[in-house]
């Protein structure tokens, strides 16, 4: 089963190490992860995406919080979050597919964010299921390059983690 | 100076002055080119330092110390190899959760990331095997770390952390201050335990008919042995230690059952898989321990005091937590209980340890290692028994009578050969009052054997007592018992006359080859008052005995006697 976990963490060199050796170390799969400073300069945010049973989280979320950099622990999956990941689409495209790529971006609701004579790269942000639709969609036309961040999630409602 | 007020001094200087408001009084280490401003100014200070011959030794004398006292050790090397060489030190001091402070120097900070003469990556490298470690890239937030570090080794679940101080900022000059108190917002152990968790435990052990409690390190880090065996004789409910236990209750108490596990006693691996409760105190159920996790104690409700959340459920499913201090944890339990249904399981128990004592072949001619080990328990009550790892580890375990805490000190989870003799030195230096012994065999004897120099030009007398058997006996063992009596490169005889090399180092040699000639040697050189090896020829083929081979349940057990 597929968790989320958002992670604070101390803005300071080394952090990123220390979380992934934990899970390297500890024999735990990290799905995605995305790591952004927040509205504290002095605090960074991870979104840490882990697949594991019950006991297997309970585990990675205390050890984590074994790290002294680590300030807090969450999981955030299901409902009750907003979760969005960006994608970046070279597509090989030229006069004949041009149209209809952008339709399909238009469809959605991605934007073309470049264009040359022989590419377009379109961008297209929302959860991983839309991603793999447009990326499907656009494989027919050739797709020269991919780039994905890791899932990035926040809390539904007033509430923070 | 007090903490309050600055002054302007070098950083080599201010870690000198933090070491001094910690309280450190002794250092392990050795010098190095990217360390040297630090050793400058420790020329000038009242800390004394202790010179090893290796920073292996280092680190681990540093560990012997923190153990034998309850103090932090403090250990020193230079960049590089001198860093690297502490890592096993580290790693040892990591897996028995024992608080160090390992400080490194490192090449100047403009120089980091170049390949640089001496360079390692230590913070990197000691990332699984420290609690916390710092690259200091600021000379004013040198008082701060040191602050930090020194409270994250020894408070919570305590651990190695390791410094890493590039020259330049040795040198580099600071308004020292030194902070009251750290602010870590996310390091925050819990002592307290939960009061409600506590109580439902205190009903559970009053109704409980074949309690257990199962001791392990963490009743001994946290100083909490008396409060154990009174919970013990509150409740008549019979103690098995682990390994890193040994100490946490007298051995000739009679609740004590000795530690279980792998080489612990048949009564009591016997006891913790009848038991319908355990009460795990400090202890990890490690592999050791547990043998065959799904036969693990089958029948048992499991309660878990231990200051580590992760260390709850990890292995086996815990039915009632209590995550924080084991002192005080075990005060407030004490309160709640009743006694007791456990006459019957105590008089099964007790029919147990007379049908199944550890025991070992008598032999008039040749010296039996345990005989050894027996010896010493009778001539050297009271002293501090430090350990290498191998067969003599668990005759050491197994055949001394502990009376008190922190006098067994031994590699549990690494398992370091080597560890024994340095730690050894360690101890002796915090404890200068007591008869320190390091029970050790020849193979690991000789993993850090040139510390020789160390104890003789500091004069610390510290005994090693070398049971010589011509082998890396433990490994021996399994090749006899699961690898068909091949020994494949595990014969060492004839390795070095362990007398004539004490002797060269300018410590007392002795050796016995009589069981007669075992005691008096043993006395003789306590007696010496100087440092000292005595070499023991043992029986060269004895076993460690009961045994659970790896992977079986705990208590399908092996006799190996004869």
């Amino acid at each position: 089963m597929k968790h989320t976990l958002a992670v604070l963490v101390e803005n300071k060199s080394g952090v990123l190490s220390r979380v992934a050796a934990l899970f390297s170390r500890r024999g735990y799969n990290i799905d995605s992860l995305a790591v952004g400073v927040t509205e504290d300069p002095d605090i960074s945010r991870m979104t840490i995406v882990v697949h594991g049973d019950d006991h297997v989280l309970e585990q990675v979320t205390k050890q984590l919080n074994k790290l002294v950099d680590v300030i807090k622990v969450s999981d955030i999956g299901g409902d009750e979050a907003v979760e969005r990941e960006l994608a970046l689409i070279k597509v090989s495209a030229d006069v004949n597919t041009r149209a209809e790529i952008i339709q399909i971006a238009d469809i959605f609701r991605a934007r073309i964010v470049d264009v040359a004579p022989k590419s377009m790269t379109v961008e297209v942000t929302g959860d991983e299921g839309k991603i793999q639709a447009i990326e499907k969609l656009l494989r027919q036309f050739g797709i020269k390059e991919l780039v994905r961040t890791g899932k990035i999630a926040l809390t539904r409602g007033p509430k923070k983690v | 100076m007090t903490t309050g007020s600055t002054e302007k001094v070098n950083g080599a200087r201010a870690l000198i002055k933090c070491l001094e408001l910690e309280g450190v009084d002794t250092l392990f280490g050795y010098p190095g080119g990217q360390i040297i401003p630090f050793y400058d100014e420790l020329y000038d200070s009242d800390l004394r330092h202790i010179l090893v011959r290796h920073e292996q030794a280092a680190a681990h004398a540093a560990d012997g110390y923190a153990r034998a006292t309850g103090k932090t050790g403090v250990c020193v090397s230079t960049s590089g190899p001198g860093a690297t060489n502490l890592v096993t030190g580290i790693a040892t001091a990591y897996m028995d959760s024992v608080p160090i402070v390992a400080l490194t120097g490192q090449v100047p900070r403009f120089l980091i990331g170049n390949d640089a003469f001496q360079e390692a990556d230590i913070t990197g490298i000691t990332l699984p095997i420290t609690k916390h470690n710092y690259l200091v890239q600021d000379a004013n937030e040198l008082p701060k770390i040191v602050k930090e570090a020194f409270h994250i080794a020894s408070t919570g679940r305590p651990g190695p952390v390791l410094i890493d101080l590039p020259k330049d900022i040795q040198n580099t000059e600071i308004d020292f201050y030194y902070p009251d108190k750290v602010e870590l917002r996310g390091y925050k152990p819990t002592y307290k335990g939960n009061i409600q968790q506590v109580k439902r435990a205190a009903e559970e052990i009053t109704n409980a008919s074949r309690p257990i409690i199962y001791a392990g390190g963490g009743v001994i880090s946290s100083n909490a042995s008396a409060e154990l065996v009174e919970l013990a004789e509150a409740v008549m409910a019979p103690v098995t230690t682990t390994l890193m236990g040994i100490g946490a209750i007298p051995t000739e108490h009679p609740l004590s059952i000795g530690m279980l596990g792998m080489h612990g006693t048949r009564y009591a691996n016997y006891s913790i898989q009848e038991s319908d409760l355990i009460i795990a105190v400090g202890a990890r159920f490690d592999d050791r321990v547990t043998g065959k996790l799904e036969s693990f104690a089958p029948n048992a409700r499991v309660i878990h005091i231990d200051i580590d959340p992760a260390e709850i459920s990890k292995n086996v499913k815990v039915h009632i937590p209590i995550v924080g201090d084991a002192k005080q944890i075990l005060r407030s339990l004490v309160k709640h209980v009743k006694c007791c249904n456990s006459a019957a399981w105590l008089e099964k128990i007790n029919g147990w340890k007379k049908e199944y004592p550890l025991t070992y072949r008598k032999e008039s001619e040749v010296i039996m290692p345990q005989f050894v080990v027996e010896q010493i328990s009778e001539a050297c009550k009271d002293a501090i028994i430090v350990t290498e790892v191998g067969q003599h580890q668990m005759w050491a375990a197994q055949f001394f009578k502990y009376s008190a805490p922190r006098t067994f000190l031994t590699s549990g989870g690494l398992g370091t050969m080597g560890y024994g003799f340095p730690a050894a030195i360690g101890a002796k230096v915090g404890r200068p009052e007591k008869t320190v012994i390091n029970i050790a065999g020849d193979g690991s004897f000789q993993m850090n054997s040139q510390e020789l120099a160390t104890v003789v030009q500091n004069d610390i007398p510290v005994v090693s007592v070398v049971l010589n058997n011509g082998y890396l006996g433990m490994v021996r063992q399994w090749q006899e018992l699961f690898f068909d009596r091949r020994y494949s490169y595990t014969c060492i005889k004839g390795s070095v006359d362990f007398v004539k090399l004490a002797e060269a180092y300018g410590a007392l040699g002795l050796r016995a080859e009589k069981p007669s000639e075992v005691r008096p040697a043993i006395e003789e050189a306590v007696r010496s008052g100087r440092p000292a090896v005595v070499e023991v020829i043992v029986e060269c083929e004895a076993n460690v005995s009961p045994m659970v081979p790896a992977g079986a349940a705990i208590n399908e057990i092996l006799d190996l006697e004869d």
